[in-house]
């Protein structure tokens, strides 16, 4: 796709001179005492609202509230606000509110958590009213100054006109009187189809940055009088430290402290990381490995199989008719259980944070996707209110789910409380990174289908067995759900649950989908697309052996099943249509499908895979999206390609096993990801319809899987039902 | 202590010798362009280029080099973030998360003068680095729009 990219080297100068003229730039000669930027900017130039401030020279700061992990959300809501704003998006740049400051100010920004492919969808409403009072208020001090009507001004490109004079005047030369009054009580949202600045490919906002190396990540940060820290914790899961000999590293060079951090890890401290983590490697620590000791993969594969057969602990997610009498009557059952293994999520940024602690104040520097969180839980590590509390937000080399889960930043406070008034930086191993995760859950899942005489589906059961994430990480909705996970039937549930956003495509007349609550001492966690990962495997690799069992092919077998779903058709068809299915591959090529919605967004991927010799290539997916509003689409389609990598990385590669209560893998060596080579032609086809929000980052991140897996099938006539691919007696190529 | 040349800059290193150049980079000379994302050679977040070559700087030990060795990292790679891989990442928004792209274009950077004018099957062997966020076909677009900015800046 063809982008628009305004004046790229006026860009560049106001990336770096629009942070650092607010006092917010994180970078090298960070103040000692870096002070929230409301107070700093007020000083010289008061916000319109919490979302606009308006320099004298008509530099744009627009405010975001949610973490820029890769996903391009920064660009889209700033996109959003300037569209309502009708500033010149040139002038555009943007900041971080705090977490401290949303806290004083009864949550101004409303969430900051940036999860669920939420970060456009759950805020597109409120901060395009933020763009649009502030450009009320523009207008309407400019009319004060001229004694005009502000019925009679417009704005456009952040020039204000008066209409019957001709009269004009800039945003920045208003900007402070428009400060001083009331916002509008009632503003009205352009329609999308007017839209000049959302809606058009434009370039991030974030990108300059990123190839000259100057853009400071968590792990980066250096403040003055900084000292770093490197930690081990038990590499048994529920394990405890029973004792370390700190004596045996005192003497090596830089090193300050070695310290117990809760009750389950070590940290050493030292003037630079690399000297903290030699030291930690040289220090002998005792564990007490505790009841998971010997807890390994095959003992958590049979809890699993227990469960795909027992009657305890299964909440059923979805039912219509009867499917177990159905197929007893069917002319016809096939039967496959597939099964998904743990993932670490890998973000290339360790985890990390920085901690400065006094009595009186603690402040945090770190990548997470939830500010908020982050300052509730730098305050309960603090043992100070959080209003005595701050997070400074930096943009993440990575999230996935994994940094909204605050493990390091209690740490980090916790090894800072330590060593009072000190900023100490914790940075992660490697190692530590992917044996301390919160692993996507592994499940199993048994699916029966039943076919009549003339090969139509009559009923389809399917039993998930395996771990609930938010049994762990959130209890209180499960509590809610009467013990059960609904987030652990995404892509198999009705549109009245989870809010319709992960809505199953097919209509069949009989169904059944349970889960058998499976919880083995490992922690779990989000991971980019949750539970719709797997369970798109499960029923779209299923659907297309009953289509195969049924004699029919395997895009007419999905469509007459779709009939009631347009939306989720459209896509299916859409890739269908462009992939030529139906009409002869190129040699050697196989296909196979896959369609699912989850996040509020529909997505459906055609593969075409070659198997030679047992060495399976890629060649190309092409992958539709309809996620109802596109903000960006050059981003949807970045989104798209990286989502499939992401996918297919696990697919190839991604498993996580246990053996002695430990995570076997510990690096890249280990735990491999798909690199370049694999890297398959993606053709994305993006077809918003228009009329909702729907989500960007995770829904695609489904699809390629199982179409992969559906075109090994036609390439072979094997199935594949346990992943990842590296396992199998096929080479990947 | 070890004399460095860093950027065409010799430098003091006042560190233990078997500390990896990424931690002189990072630590000593405040160069976090190159980032750590491994410490074992295996995701090239570290690239640096030491007489050409792209190396991890996470493998290389201070005392395995000496001060004529030429160590570009990529604060040094242009002076103005204008060399044709650094123009051509930002006109396709190849970064996403951006944490892997500097390690990513000192790849790209030993590849091009190797073969300034690389087709896939060379793209594919000459750049080893893993990005998470999955950008490798911008990488690969981005590569390939580098070499024609170089063959039009040479014209």
């Amino acid at each position: 796709m063809k982008k628009e990219r305004i004046n790229v080297s006026r860009r560049e100068f106001l990336i770096h001179t629009g942070l650092t003229g607010t006092g917010f730039a994180l970078g090298l000669s960070l103040p000692p005492n870096n002070k929230a930027f409301a107070a700093e900017t007020s000083a010289t130039t008061p916000e319109i609202n919490a979302w606009v401030v308006i320099e004298p020279d008509d530099t744009v700061i627009i405010r975001i509230a949610r973490s820029e992990m890769g996903q391009g959300t920064l660009t889209g809501l700033a996109q959003l606000v300037a569209e309502e704003l009708e500033c010149d998006w040139s002038k555009v740049t943007t900041q971080y509110p705090t977490p401290g400051q949303s806290l004083a100010r009864d949550r101004v920004w409303g969430a900051f958590a940036t999860g669920g492919s939420r970060g456009i969808r759950t805020s597109h409403d409120y901060v395009r009213k933020g763009g649009a009072v502030a450009r009320e208020m523009l207008i309407q001090a400019a009319a004060y100054a001229w004694d005009v009507s502000a019925d009679d001004c417009s704005a456009d490109n952040s020039v204000i006109t008066h209409n019957p004079s001709g009269r004009t005047t800039t945003y920045g030369k208003v900007a402070t009187a428009a400060a001083k009054l009331e916002p509008p009580s009632d503003v009205m949202l352009k329609d999308p189809k007017d839209w000049k600045i959302a809606g058009k490919p434009v370039a991030r906002l974030d990108t300059v940055d990123k190839v000259t190396g100057k853009q400071v990540y968590g792990a980066d940060l250096q403040l003055p009088g900084m000292l770093n820290a490197a930690i081990k914790a038990c590499p048994v899961f529920g394990g405890t430290v029973t004792s370390f000999d700190s004596k045996a590293i005192s003497n090596r060079p830089g090193v300050r402290k070695v310290v117990q951090v809760g009750d389950d890890a070590v940290a050493v401290v030292a003037d630079t990381w690399w000297r903290a983590k030699t030291a930690l490697d040289a220090l002998p620590i005792e564990w007490a490995e505790g009841p998971n000791a010997k807890l390994d993969s095959a003992a958590i594969d049979k809890m699993l199989t227990e469960g795909l057969s027992s009657a305890n602990d299964v909440f059923i997610g979805n039912q219509a008719g009867d499917a177990k009498a159905a197929l007893k009557r069917a002319a016809k059952t096939v039967e496959a259980t597939y099964s998904y293994p743990y993932q670490a999520h890998a973000c290339m940024e360790p985890m990390n944070a920085t901690a400065r602690w006094t009595k009186q104040r603690c402040e945090v520097w770190c990548p997470t996707q939830n500010g908020e969180s982050a300052l509730q839980d730098t305050a309960k590590a603090a043992g100070l209110p959080a209003e005595q509390c701050e997070v400074y937000k930096l943009h993440l080399g990575g999230g996935f789910g994994r940094r909204s889960i605050h493990d390091y930043i209690t740490q980090a406070v916790t090894i800072a409380k330590q060593l009072p008034d000190t900023p100490v930086k914790l940075l992660w191993s490697r190692e530590e990174d992917i044996q301390h995760d919160h692993y996507h859950p592994v499940t199993k899942c048994r699916l029966v289908g039943g076919l009549d005489e003339s090969g139509n589906l009559t009923g389809l059961h399917a039993r998930i067995s395996g771990h609930s994430i938010f049994a762990v990480r959130a209890p209180g909705m499960v509590q809610r759900w009467d013990g059960a996970d609904m987030i652990t039937f995404q892509g198999f549930v009705e549109d009245d649950m989870l809010g319709g956003d992960h809505s199953i495509g097919y209509s069949f007349p009989n169904l059944l989908v349970e889960h058998a609550m499976r919880n083995p001492p490992v922690p779990p966690g989000a991971w980019r697309a949750v539970n719709a990962h797997q369970n798109a495997i499960y029923l779209e690799c299923f659907i297309d052996e009953l289509a195969r069992a049924a004699g029919k092919d395997p895009l007419e077998f999905r469509q007459k099943l779709m009939t009631k779903h347009p939306k989720n058709l459209a896509v299916l068809n859409a890739v269908a249509e462009k992939v030529g299915w139906g009409k002869p591959a190129p040699d050697g090529v196989h296909r196979g499908l896959a369609v699912f919605k989850s996040f509020a967004s529909y997505t459906a991927a055609c593969a075409e895979v070659s198997v030679d010799r047992g060495k399976v290539k890629i060649h190309r997916i092409v992958a539709a999206t309809d996620p109802g509003h596109a903000v960006n689409p050059q981003q949807i389609e970045a989104q798209v390609e990286g989502s499939i990598v992401y996918g297919l990385s696990a697919l190839l590669y991604g498993e996580i096993t246990v053996k002695n209560g430990r995570v076997e893998q510990g690096n890249f060596d280990s735990y491999p990801m798909m690199l370049i080579p694999e890297m398959p032609k993606v053709e994305v086809i993006l077809m918003p319809s228009g009329g909702f929000w729907g989500g960007v980052g995770e829904p695609t991140t489904v699809i390629a899987a199982p179409a992969v897996l559906n075109a090994i099938y036609a390439a072979t006539g094997r199935r594949i039902r346990t992943v990842p691919l590296k396992n199998s007696d096929l080479k990947i190529t | 202590m070890s004399k460095l040349k860093i950027n065409g800059a010799i430098v003091d290193i006042p560190v233990e010798n078997d500390t990896p150049l990424l931690w002189v980079l990072r630590e000593q000379l405040g160069l976090t362009g190159s980032k750590y994302g491994c410490g074992i050679g295996q995701c090239g977040a570290c690239m640096v280029l030491i007489d050409g070559e792209a190396v991890p700087s996470c493998m290389v030990s201070v005392d395995s080099l000496n001060a004529n060795d030429d160590i570009v990292t990529i604060e040094g790679l242009s002076e103005d973030g204008s060399h044709p891989l650094q123009q051509a990442f930002v006109e396709l928004d190849t970064p996403q998360c951006g944490y892997c792209i500097p390690g990513m274009i000192m790849s790209a950077a030993a590849l091009l003068s190797r073969n300034p004018n690389p087709d896939d099957a060379v793209i594919d062997a000459g750049i080893p680095n893993i990005c998470r966020c999955g950008t490798y076909a911008r990488v690969r677009q981005g590569i390939k729009r580098a070499a024609q900015i170089m063959q039009q800046e040479k014209a």
